[in-house]
């Protein structure tokens, strides 16, 4: 047994409770007695779900006594609270949402249940997903573990923190232009965005229909693959999934890179990139190189600094078409004014925060008449040239492999009041959504004891290619076995 | 080119967003500067080129129309702000 319950990877826990030498209720108390101690510090939950957990944990247990057991039965699970849990309150960290408890779960919950995970919490986030510092929620700000001072990246950022923490053994976030990764490389946790399509979204409160994903944060490669084994695949009930056959995911482990050749457009070494990132991703890909990769390392993606303003223009227009919802009839706040023009103005006015409203705006904006064709149209045919340039890259080379973010962890304040300068720190993987591939970001070292993250991006419905090459990174290095000082 | 006083009350209502003085002049400020910022696209020559509205090229997704259980209504209306019966109950559309 290890010194402590909560140090514990999936495939880790799962060895120890099925071997019996643990227990789902023990496992399960170990990490509520940490969220106890150290999240009125670090701050990722907006709900604990303690007496669910401990129901499910008993109900676990009773199925590990069968053997009936799958490698996520017994163990705790934080899910960002945009994706709806029946019974169990969902805020999207937004006023407006601040007491909706979901009717439904979404498929991906649904699927956990079937695995008899245990939901522990659900986590906090910027609100309705839209920000990258977790300091746009309503309800408060998630801290970074390795720095109390600084964020945690967003928005999927009360995932991450806990995650990193070991206030959950793994989490699931939401991912529309970074929102997974960055807070995985800012918490230097493993974060994966899938395919388009490859996850169904059923449940998952939109933001920007044709760029979110939901995936796994981990503390390893493997328990990625293992999330991934119970989320993924085909849903009806979401016309966007695609009928694929999920792999194992876990097949792919095996630490032969020999014959993939791995690309690296150096467009993602922007200007204002902090010096130490890009010495430390040029060392993690050297280090890919030694365990037997072939590196290309003047790839050039002309494109790339197009797909900030094409982000900013999709993803708040889409925004603001999925967000006319919220108008005070059928849940949520309500504000009661004499009119209905007023009550719904007014119940937008104090149920959004301002970064919200501020990407309704825009959104409103690129698709009002007169503007539609300079702004969305447009931003939309770039969006084709983007598309394209990966798929040629994709010709050649089997991933590419890039920074997470530019920067390490900022700091909490330092970004609020200047939007621009906030949107620059998704700028390495917002073109991954924009061209709905696969990507995964996972510890690649340190600069001052702050986390750097390694993003390796992958061909459509490509996941076990871009899993097996972090997989044989990370176990040549031991990033991801640090703790932070908590 | 900076956004109207105007512009930014009419985006306000297209969106239905009430918004107070103080966020009339923020939105002018930043959302221009914002704008700004997209005329980086206008360096692309986009002649020929089709829009991408999604990313995996899936195309009229179609299902069977079969009859299958829904949601109680119940449990639906148990989030409503305002209800009467089985509705939600609204303000006036008509004056």
């Amino acid at each position: 047994m290890p010194d402590s319950l909560t140090e514990l990877t999936i495939h880790e826990a799962h060895d120890l409770l099925r071997s019996r030498q643990l227990s789902s209720v023990e496992l399960n108390r170990a990490y509520l007695e940490r969220i106890s101690r150290v999240d009125p510090e670090v701050k990722a939950f907006v709900t604990v779900t303690d007496e669910l957990a401990l129901e499910q944990a008993e109900e676990a247990d009773r199925l590990l006594a069968q053997n009936g057991a799958s490698p996520l039965t017994g163990i705790p699970v934080l899910v960002k609270d945009v994706i709806c849990t029946r019974g169990v309150r969902t805020t999207c960290s937004s006023k407006i949402l601040e007491n909706l408890i979901p009717p439904y779960d979404a498929t991906v919950v649904e699927k956990l249940n079937k695995c008899n995970a245990v939901l522990i919490g659900k986590a906090n986030m910027d609100e309705f997903a839209m920000g990258s510092s977790t300091e746009n929620s309503a309800l408060f700000p998630t801290h970074n573990p390795w720095d109390l001072s600084r964020v945690p990246g967003g928005s999927s950022g009360g995932s991450a923190a806990g995650v990193a923490a070991r206030e959950t053994v793994y989490a699931l976030g939401s991912d529309t232009g970074g929102s997974i990764r960055q807070p995985a490389g800012f918490c230097s946790v493993v974060g994966f965005k899938p395919t388009y399509g490859r996850v169904s979204r059923y449940g998952l409160v939109a933001f920007a229909s044709s760029l979110d994903q939901i995936g796994p944060l981990t503390q390893d490669v493997t328990d990625c693959a293992l999330v991934m084994n119970a989320i993924a695949g085909y849903d009806r009930r979401d016309s966007t999934s695609v009928p694929q056959p999920v792999p194992d995911y876990t097949q792919y482990l095996n630490g032969d890179l020999r014959g993939l050749r791995l690309g690296i457009p150096k467009e993602y070494f922007v200007e204002g990139m902090q010096a130490e990132v890009a010495t430390a991703i040029k060392a993690a890909i050297n280090q890919l190189e030694e365990l037997g990769a072939e590196v290309d390392w003047e790839v050039s993606l002309p494109h790339t600094p197009y797909a900030l303003a094409v982000y900013y223009i999709i993803a708040p227009s889409e925004a603001s078409a999925n967000l006319a919802r919220y108008d005070g009839v059928k849940y949520g706040f309500s504000y009661q004014a004499p009119s209905m023009w007023e009550s719904m103005e007014k119940t937008r006015q104090y149920g959004f925060g301002v970064e919200v409203k501020r990407r309704i705006m825009l959104g409103t904006y690129a698709l009002s008449a007169g503007y539609y064709d300079a702004y969305y149209l447009k931003a939309q045919k770039v969006r084709t040239l983007i598309r394209r340039e990966f798929d040629r890259a994709f010709e050649k080379y089997d991933a590419l492999v890039t920074p997470t973010s530019p920067t390490v962890p900022f700091k909490i304040g330092e970004k609020v009041d200047d939007p621009l300068q906030m949107y620059l720190s998704d700028v390495c993987t917002l073109p991954v959504n924009i061209a709905g591939l696969p990507g995964i970001s996972i510890p690649a070292g340190f600069a001052d004891g702050l986390p750097i993250g390694m993003q390796i991006i992958g061909r459509h419905f490509g996941e076990e290619t871009i899993l097996k090459i972090a997989h044989a990174y990370e176990q040549s290095t031991d990033w991801h076995k640090r703790r932070p000082p908590l | 080119m900076k956004l109207s006083r105007e512009e930014v009350l009419h985006i306000a209502r297209l969106a239905r967003l009430g918004l107070t003085e103080e966020d009339v002049d923020k939105f002018r400020e930043q959302l221009s500067n914002i704008l700004e910022n997209f005329e980086i696209l206008q360096q692309v020559d986009i002649t020929d080129v089709p829009p991408t509205a999604q990313s995996v090229m899936l195309q009229n997704v179609m299902r069977d129309d079969t009859v299958a259980p829904s949601l109680p209504p119940e449990d639906i209306l148990a989030n409503a702000p305002r209800r009467e019966g089985d509705c939600f109950r609204v303000r006036a559309v008509l004056e």
